[in-house]
């Protein structure tokens, strides 16, 4: 991939935000590919959606630039951007039919009537709604509405999609229908997504990539397992999934990892983005599966300590741990390859971190 | 339960007490349609069944000075409330489309200023004004002082309507590539229409509806209904009135009961057509 | 995204900022000149000479406002002797007012209380009842209701003939004409706002306080009625203010004895008899008791909303 030379869909170069006092982006940079399902991943307040809102042209950015397939659109308004929205609750306009809201870009834009006709009809069916043209937007349901939006949004043929949260109003069975069928329709369209979202398995689930946002800052770009396993720093690492932190001091550097000591208790072995100093104060991040839990007599380990609490949670159960000096460590095995070994409350155990499992964080 | 926590709703005595509200509302307007059919000269004596009061109030001797009242109220009517709501719905775009600015409570004030301001006194202070200014008493006075008096009439309905439509429907029309006054026009006006004619319609009946200032602005020689009822009522109260009286009445439950409708009107079915229009204006 | 989503996601755009000025500037320049600039022009007046053909000369005077308080003789030239006679008009009218507010209290609030707690489904129709005679021409309402009421009107041969009654009452030109139509004119002013608070309140604190052992009417006393007052508060301001200035119900029901505000106003200003100045001065005076009434309302809603 690297070396081949083509144009982001959308390149941000040291954007910045401010409201008065309030810096909702603090110089973001980002290249988002042709094709790519891009999703912005956060807590609310991130500034995910200030940074969509800037790429529609719906907020004006205290500097930096905008660029889409290589031309600042930084100065243009909303409607001279080829970029569509599907806004978090649709925005359909309710005094239209479907078939005349899928319509509304491309008669804006002029389009002949005769292919403004045949292309709403397209779109309707390509979001399975053939037979809905008729109908007023407060005669379907959540999840039609959501299909009407991105037909009308995709019909315009935008260079880009953006979708503001899009499927946080619908309810949990549909919204795991629609991840699968937005991900086919990106597939299908070839448009480039750019998705916004603070739930992040539905990030990890749909993204060819998700840059992860906290505090109007990019804090991690990458794969979604990039984004999991190879997290960047403590916000990445807690954000996504579940993890265990603790602090340690970095005591070895080496080629491929390093050594970290949890005190008086010993030191193990990780992998460390960067090269962190020797004495270091860090953060390691273990993941709850990727701890092995032994009985004590088993094995030794800097880590371990009492069993205090278990959670079945089906294919999963999960341990809670208390350590000597009070941390709670999470553990999770799966309960499907158990190795016959059982544990209970109170169960005195060793806790050893699976290869590659334990990470050290910059903060 | 429910017996229970209805028993707490009901108080005894509140129907009665409606009844009796209903009653206080509607039986003077109901005696004096039913009297205005009297065919007696005496308003007192009931005399048969007739319409001749309202042959009398077309046809009679005053039907001129009726007819002549009567065009100049509905025309003031009608520009007043043309002109209110425009400026009304200009206004109501500013302040609940502007964003926080330092003048908006001032602003606000000021649009509810000649509902704050007793009638009379708004009265007074026109005459005075016009008078200094040396500007003639007339139709045009009039017309100014209705419109006036009718901008917070037409803004509040329309102002409730603005305020209930959220802003992401401009910003849809925009990111589909409409300008900002396409976005107004196809998406923003149809979404505010319903506002914008229960305005119109308060604003006309309250310049139909007026008396006070109108007698003080009026100058000699040019009467609204209003005016006209009044002065013949100085002189004691005859049929052709109570006729006339009646009229007035039915246009105004008439109006009234249209922009009930309109404003219940949501957004149905068979109401504004975009595409059609659009079309047009593109001419395509 | 409580700071910036809660900016976008939040329903009223500011879309139109940049032209806000000159969308609310016709306004400004309507009401601003010929009603703002024509109170001031009033305030002006009021301390100005009068002329005897209606009208003023341009020298400044305390008269009016003396007028009101004082009798000086025909020529004004007496030692002057406390005047009651407008000072009682005005008073005649506060109290005139306030017995209207209390009429539409009386008859509005179980009115209000009762559409309030109808089914949801037919409340509109009760409010739309309710208003509908408010819409009715304020001037044939009034005549309407003086036609009724005089004395060889309908309302009382109805009551001789059933007997209720032998002689005519005697309704027209009393302080309760006057009353009764001021409520006919102003009655939906005190309904809207109570019906809108009784029907936000949460009958479950009815039934709390049921549960309390309180009785019903205990309930309307200790709980309902401090919950909707500020409801009632306001249905009485509504009222109250315009019956303050009121002309047509004084002036048509009332008769000469029942002078209120309004006439004694309109008389300055009628044909060559009458003095500007004065009218000024007396319209002036109406203005600032309003306004002080606002003011009191608006300073106890901005502690309530600050509480």
């Amino acid at each position: 991939m690297e070396g081949e030379i083509e144009m982001p869909a959308v390149e941000l170069q040291g954007v910045v935000k401010k409201y008065g006092e309030f810096v909702a982006l603090r110089t973001i940079d980002l290249e988002i590919k042709v094709n790519e399902f891009f999703t912005l991943l956060g807590p609310s307040g991130c500034g995910k959606t200030t940074l969509l809102r800037a790429i529609a042209g719906f907020e004006d950015i205290t500097a930096g630039a905008i660029l889409l397939g290589g031309e600042r659109i930084g100065d243009l308004p909303p409607n001279k951007r080829p970029i569509n929205t599907v806004f978090q609750h649709y925005a359909l306009f309710p005094h239209m039919t479907v078939e005349d809201n899928v319509a509304f870009g491309m008669r804006m834009l002029g389009a002949p009537r005769s292919e403004v006709a045949d292309r709403s009809r397209k779109m309707l069916e390509l979001v399975k709604l053939g037979d809905f043209a008729r109908r007023r937007p407060d005669q379907l349901s959540g999840g039609q509405q959501q299909r009407v939006a991105l037909a009308r949004a995709m019909a315009p043929r935008p260079r880009v999609l953006l979708l503001d949260e899009p499927l946080s109003a619908l309810d949990l069975k549909l919204r795991h229908a629609m991840r699968v069928e937005l991900k086919q329709l990106q597939k299908e369209t070839g448009i480039t997504f750019v998705f916004v979202t603070h739930d992040q398995e539905e990030a990890l689930t749909m993204s060819d990539r998700i840059g992860v946002m906290d505090q109007g800052m990019l804090q991690q770009v990458g794969t979604p397992r990039e984004i999991y396993e190879k997290p960047n720093n403590r916000f990445v690492a807690d954000f996504i999934g579940e993890t265990n932190l603790f602090d340690v001091r970095v005591s070895e550097v080496g080629e491929r990892g390093c050594v970290c000591a949890f005190g008086e208790r010993g030191s193990i072995g990780c992998e460390a983005t960067g090269r962190p100093l020797v004495g270091a104060a860090c953060h390691l991040s273990i993941r709850p599966e990727g701890l092995d839990m032994r009985s004590r007599e088993d094995a030794e380990s800097p880590l371990g300590g009492k069993v205090e609490q278990i959670v079945y949670l089906g294919t999963d159960t999960q341990y809670l741990v208390r350590t000597p000096v009070g941390e709670l460590i999470t553990v999770r095995r799966q309960n499907a390859v158990a190795d016959g070994v059982e544990f209970s409350v109170g169960d005195e155990v060793s806790l050893l971190p699976r290869p590659g499992a334990a990470r050290l964080l910059a903060d | 339960m429910a017996k229970i926590s209805g028993r707490i709703r009901r108080y005894p005595g509140f129907f009665p007490m409606t009844v009796l509200c209903l009653i206080l509302l509607y039986s003077p307007l109901i005696v004096v349609a039913a009297y205005s059919f009297n065919d007696s000269l005496s308003i007192t004596l009931w005399g048969g069944f007739s319409f001749r009061w309202y042959l009398d109030v077309f046809f009679g001797l005053e039907a001129d000075k009726f007819r002549d009242a009567a065009w100049n109220s509905l025309s003031i009517a009608f520009m007043a409330a043309t002109a209110s709501t425009i400026i009304a719905t200009a206004a109501s775009i500013g302040m609940v489309r502007g964003g926080e600015f330092k003048a908006k409570p001032a602003s606000f004030a000021l649009i509810s200023l000649p509902l704050m301001v007793p009638e009379i006194v708004t009265a007074v202070a026109t005459l005075i004004f016009f008078s200094t200014i040396g500007f003639a008493r007339g139709y045009a006075t009039i017309l100014v002082a209705h419109i006036v008096f009718c901008i917070p009439f037409a803004y509040l309905p329309i102002e409730a309507r603005l305020k209930g439509i959220e802003g992401t429907f401009e910003e849809a029309a925009q990111d589909l590539y409409a300008s900002r006054w396409q976005a107004f026009r196809y998406v923003l006006f149809p979404l505010m229409a319903p506002g914008v004619v229960a305005g119109y319609l308060l604003a006309f009946i309250i310049s139909l509806d007026d008396f006070i200032i109108t007698n003080f602005v009026k100058g000699a020689g040019i009467e609204t209904l209003p005016t006209a009822i009044f002065g013949a009522v100085k002189q004691g109260i005859k049929p052709n009135i109570l006729a006339l009286s009646t009229l007035m009445l039915l246009i105004s439950v008439g109006f009234v009961t249209i922009s009930y409708f309109v404003s219940r009107m949501g957004v149905k079915p068979g109401g504004y057509r975009p595409s059609a229009a659009i079309r047009k204006k593109k001419g395509v | 995204m409580a700071g910036i989503g809660g900016r976008s996601g939040e329903s009223s755009s500011s879309a139109f900022a940049p032209i806000r000025a000159w969308l609310i500037l016709p306004t400004w320049l309507i009401i601003g000149f010929f009603l703002v600039v024509p109170v001031g022009t009033m305030l002006v007046y009021s301390f100005l000479t009068k002329e005897f053909r209606g009208g003023v000369i341009w020298e400044f005077s305390l008269a009016a406002y003396d007028r009101f308080i004082f009798d000086r003789g025909l020529f004004g030239d007496e030692p002057p002797k406390l005047e009651l006679t407008y000072i009682t008009i005005f008073a005649r009218s506060t109290i005139q007012a306030a017995a209207a507010t209390l009429l539409c209290l009386i008859i509005g609030f179980p009115t209000a209380f009762y559409i309030a707690t109808r089914p949801v489904s037919t409340r509109a129709i009760w409010l739309f009842l309710v208003t509908v005679p408010y819409w009715v021409n304020l001037l044939v309402r009034t005549v309407s209701m003086k036609f009724l009421i005089r004395e060889s009107g309908p309302l009382n041969s109805f009551l001789q003939w059933t007997g209720a009654i032998s002689e005519p009452l005697q309704i027209i030109n009393t302080d309760f004409a006057v009353q009764l139509g001021l409520f006919y004119s102003y009655l939906p002013f005190m309904v809207l706002p109570i019906y809108a608070s009784v029907e936000r309140y949460d009958f479950a604190l009815s039934e709390a306080a049921a549960d309390l052992y309180a009785t019903r009417w205990t309930i309307l006393r200790k709980v309902l009625l401090p919950t909707v007052k500020p409801g009632i508060i306001a249905g009485c301001i509504l009222v109250f203010v315009p019956s303050l200035g009121a002309f047509l119900a004084p002036d048509l029901l009332g008769g000469a004895k029942n002078f209120m505000i309004g006439s004694l106003i309109e008389e300055q200003f009628k044909g060559n008899a009458g003095n500007w100045p004065f009218g000024a001065a007396a319209a002036m005076i109406l203005l600032s008791m309003v306004l002080v009434v606002l003011m009191i309302y608006a300073r106890r809603q901005s502690g309530r909303s600050r509480e």
